[in-house]
């Protein structure tokens, strides 16, 4: 090499030409795999009947400051269940790996996702493992061309897909897709679809193992949340080394009885198990950082157990004390308090979503002038109410004074006040009231808001202060 | 390694030597920057065909295929190339929000006063609309909420209204503008008839004072000797045409008698506006403003106070 190579920052990649393989988790990350796509890709176009509002099952109308998720609508000042959501999703994650390890980044990672589609689009054009090693060493020629760009370009596809679905959950799909196409569709569109195109290729395509072991923060908290209990892929160093070490099949090594014989382990050395590993790891040598537990060497070595009838489970799902032959834990105060925590958090988001208010109000008030001497020597302040209709029926209301016994309330003209549904209304009220000389400063009430359909609502109230010349003392 | 043998070796050189060994280290730029400095001159040349770039003569280049089509302040249609002057104008006519309240303002100039103050929608509109006219306008004498000066501008945020306070009246006072008048009776009144006169008025809004003083300051209220009754009316309750105030209520325009705090206090203010009269200019705004934003502060203004 040259010098300069010799004094480069990192470690070059070295290409990993991830091998295919067969078995119950190949099937099992499959089958999630085919959830998690139809899901992600189908559901911007799952329509949802609404008495106003897009039909669209799930949009995130930034514009309208509404979230719609089925017959879910979350309002703007309804934002703080995204925090009980990451909350949740946080302590999810901190449970599920304390007890299982990482089980997010085998099965449900969206870059193990589509790490596996681009492996599969990769399989499909170039070959398995060995064609593809001897593609890339064989010289430029015309099969080496296509095979190389049709790879590319059908990455590029799945990658603007995938950003374009991204995309759609934030406004009407079908209209936005058209849009899209005809070139009208807003700027930020483009450039959503744009980035999330560019990265999902760079990932998934080129980074590959390199984001879960270099840059994804997960993966390295998640490690130090492992203990001795914690389930782990892991060889079985007793059964597959023996006394003597593993060995590769041989005229004298055939059998197990001819291997227990000379203290040979089980584990042939056939190296499925390091082929089909899409970080590149020997898991023999232990567990390691860059393992995200995709299970992939288990169903290796189990099809080669298979075959050599000597049964499965050389590799398996276990921990390391069960590898030491003690037995694991699983309900510790590490996991409960988790698991108290996760119920604790879900319980009041749920309590919190079920009990959305309807209608919301709002009181400010008009502080300039504060309050006005009326020409009968009352005083009047004025106040904005905010109102906010968050079903999807218009409502009819009439505001009332609650604690300022003999105040009179003066919305102008307006007897009761309409609200659209899912809309918002400012109404000015005027509160006069005749304080005499006995109150001087402030004083607290409430203005009630009463729903004249839809009574089963009930009062909406919220507290304000009546200002008066003269200070308390 | 190669490296410890001859670490001088290990960075490139020129290939140069001068004076027989002096030679000069080679290191170059690296390769993301590198690319990164020509791709920003590939969009530098891109930017100068489709944006103006170049500065030609008196002129300057201006691009292709970036003409903005707007309408300009004086009402034209006009198209220019691409800048940000013209792009800012297209959005302010043609953006989300400009287009709703728009909508919301043809919808306000068609509607007459009753249809407006009965519908909310359209009060919060208008408020949010007004604000800013009233802002703009009104605010520098009246005050950011309406509440005036006393002894300067009145307040239009309280129930008491000098020239009337119905949308119609509010309209024509902001149309027109006002002259508010009241003579000075320093030469009128010697010292005992300002006293008499001035008990007689705080008698009116309900103040204890002297009964004999306010008789015989009723007799100068009431008759030719002063002349009161002309403007403010023979009950006290002023005239709207005249704009003359009501002497029998709590609000108080010129002379802060609320805020005195012995009887002796509130009358020597009263005095003084007799003393010295009053005079006060409302402009008129119908040159200022269109018949729209006069419309807006019409309502706004009625509903400060809650208007009559």
């Amino acid at each position: 090499m040259t010098d300069s190579a010799s004094q480069a920052l990192h470690q070059a990649r070295i290409p990993i030409y991830p091998r295919s393989v067969k078995g119950r988790f190949r099937m099992l990350k499959w089958g999630i795999l085919t959830l998690a796509y139809s899901v992600y890709f189908l559901l911007p176009w799952l329509r949802w009947e609404r008495n106003a509002g897009p039909d669209q099952a799930v949009l995130f109308d930034i514009a309208n400051r509404k979230f719609y998720l089925f017959d879910l609508v979350v309002h703007a000042q309804d934002l703080f269940w995204l925090t009980g959501l990451l909350l949740i999703a946080a302590l999810l994650l901190f449970f599920v790996t304390g007890i299982a390890g990482r089980v997010f980044c085998g099965y449900f990672c969206f870059q193990t996702l589509w790490t596996d589609l681009y492996l599969l689009i990769e399989r499909l054009v170039q070959g398995d493992r060995v064609a593809r090693i001897r593609l890339d060493k064989s010289p430029w020629n015309a099969n080496k061309l296509v095979r190389k760009l049709a790879t590319h370009l059908l990455w590029l596809a799945v990658a603007f897909w995938t950003g374009l679905t991204f995309t759609l959950y934030w406004d009407n799909a079908p209209q936005l897709i058209v849009r899209f196409f005809n070139g009208s569709a807003p700027f930020a569109a483009y450039a959503t679809t744009l980035f999330l195109t560019a990265t999902t290729y760079v990932m998934a395509g080129l980074a590959r193992e390199q984001v879960c072991t270099y840059m994804c923060p997960y993966a390295r908290f998640q490690s130090v949340m492992f203990d001795a209990d914690t389930r782990i892929v892991a060889y079985d160093v007793q059964r597959g080394e023996g006394a003597a070490g593993r060995h590769k099949v041989t005229r004298d090594l055939k059998s197990l009885e001819q291997r227990r014989e000379q203290g040979v382990g089980e584990c042939i050395d056939c190296g499925y198990c390091v082929q089909v590993c899409p970080t590149g790891i020997d898991i023999r040598n232990g567990l390691q950082v860059q393992c995200i537990t995709c299970a992939l060497c288990i169903d290796a070595c189990d099809t080669i157990m298979d075959k050599l009838g000597w049964g499965q489970g050389l590799i398996r799902y276990t921990s390391e004390k069960e590898a030491r032959g003690e037995k694991s834990r699983i309900w510790k105060p590490k996991t409960i308090g988790y698991g108290l925590f996760l119920l604790a958090s879900a319980a009041a988001l749920v309590w919190s979503v079920s009990n959305q208010s309807p209608v919301e109000l709002s009181v400010v008030q008009v502080r300039q002038p504060l309050f006005v001497r009326l020409s009968d020597g009352r005083i009047q302040n004025s106040y904005d109410l905010h109102i906010e209709n968050k079903t999807d029926e218009p409502l009819k209301m009439v505001v009332m004074l609650r604690g300022l016994a003999g105040a009179e309330l003066d919305t102008g003209k307006l007897s009761s006040i309409q609200v659209g549904p899912q809309r918002s209304l400012r109404v000015r009220a005027r509160v006069r009231w005749d304080s005499g000389h006995k109150h001087k400063g402030s004083r607290s009430f409430e203005f009630n808001l009463v729903p004249q359909t839809r009574q089963e609502i009930g009062m909406i109230s919220a507290p304000a202060t009546f200002y008066m010349p003269g200070s308390e003392n | 390694m190669s490296d410890a043998k001859k670490p001088q070796s290990a960075v490139q050189t020129t290939g140069h030597a001068w004076d027989g060994d002096i030679q000069e280290f080679n290191n170059p730029l690296p390769n993301w920057w590198l690319w990164s400095f020509y791709a920003t001159v590939v969009f530098a040349v891109v930017y100068w065909i489709f944006y103006p770039a170049w500065p030609v003569g008196g002129g300057y280049t201006t691009g292709i295929m970036n003409d903005i089509t707007f309408v300009d302040s004086d009402g034209t249609e006009k198209t220019s190339h691409w800048n940000t002057r013209a792009l800012l104008l297209k959005e302010m006519q043609e953006g989300k929000s400009a287009t709703l309240s728009r909508e919301y303002l043809e919808k306000v100039k068609d509607a007459d006063y009753q249809t407006i103050l009965g519908d909310a929608e359209m009060m919060a509109f208008t408020r949010s609309m007004a604000v800013g006219l009233f802002g703009d306008n009104c605010m520098p004498c009246h005050g950011a909420g309406g509440a005036g000066v006393i002894g300067l501008f009145p307040n239009l945020a309280d129930d008491d209204w000098l020239w009337g306070g119905t949308v119609e009246d509010i309209e024509a006072t902001i149309t027109n503008g006002r002259y508010g008048f009241m003579p000075s009776f320093r030469e009128t009144f010697d010292e005992q008839q300002l006293d008499d006169v001035a008990s007689y008025v705080l008698s009116l809004s309900g103040h204890e004072v002297d009964d004999a003083a306010a008789a015989r300051g009723k007799d100068i209220f009431q008759t030719q000797t002063g002349g009161c009754y002309y403007c403010h009316g023979t009950d006290g309750k002023g005239l709207k045409s005249q704009g003359s105030a009501n002497l029998t209520d709590q609000i108080w325009t010129i002379a802060d008698v609320p805020g005195a705090a012995t009887l002796e206090d509130k009358k020597s203010l009263v005095r003084q506006v007799v003393v010295n009269g009053v005079q006060r200019t409302m402009p008129a705004w119908k040159d200022r403003l269109d018949e729209t934003q006069i419309k807006l502060l019409t309502v706004y203004v009625h509903e400060l106070g809650g208007g009559q």
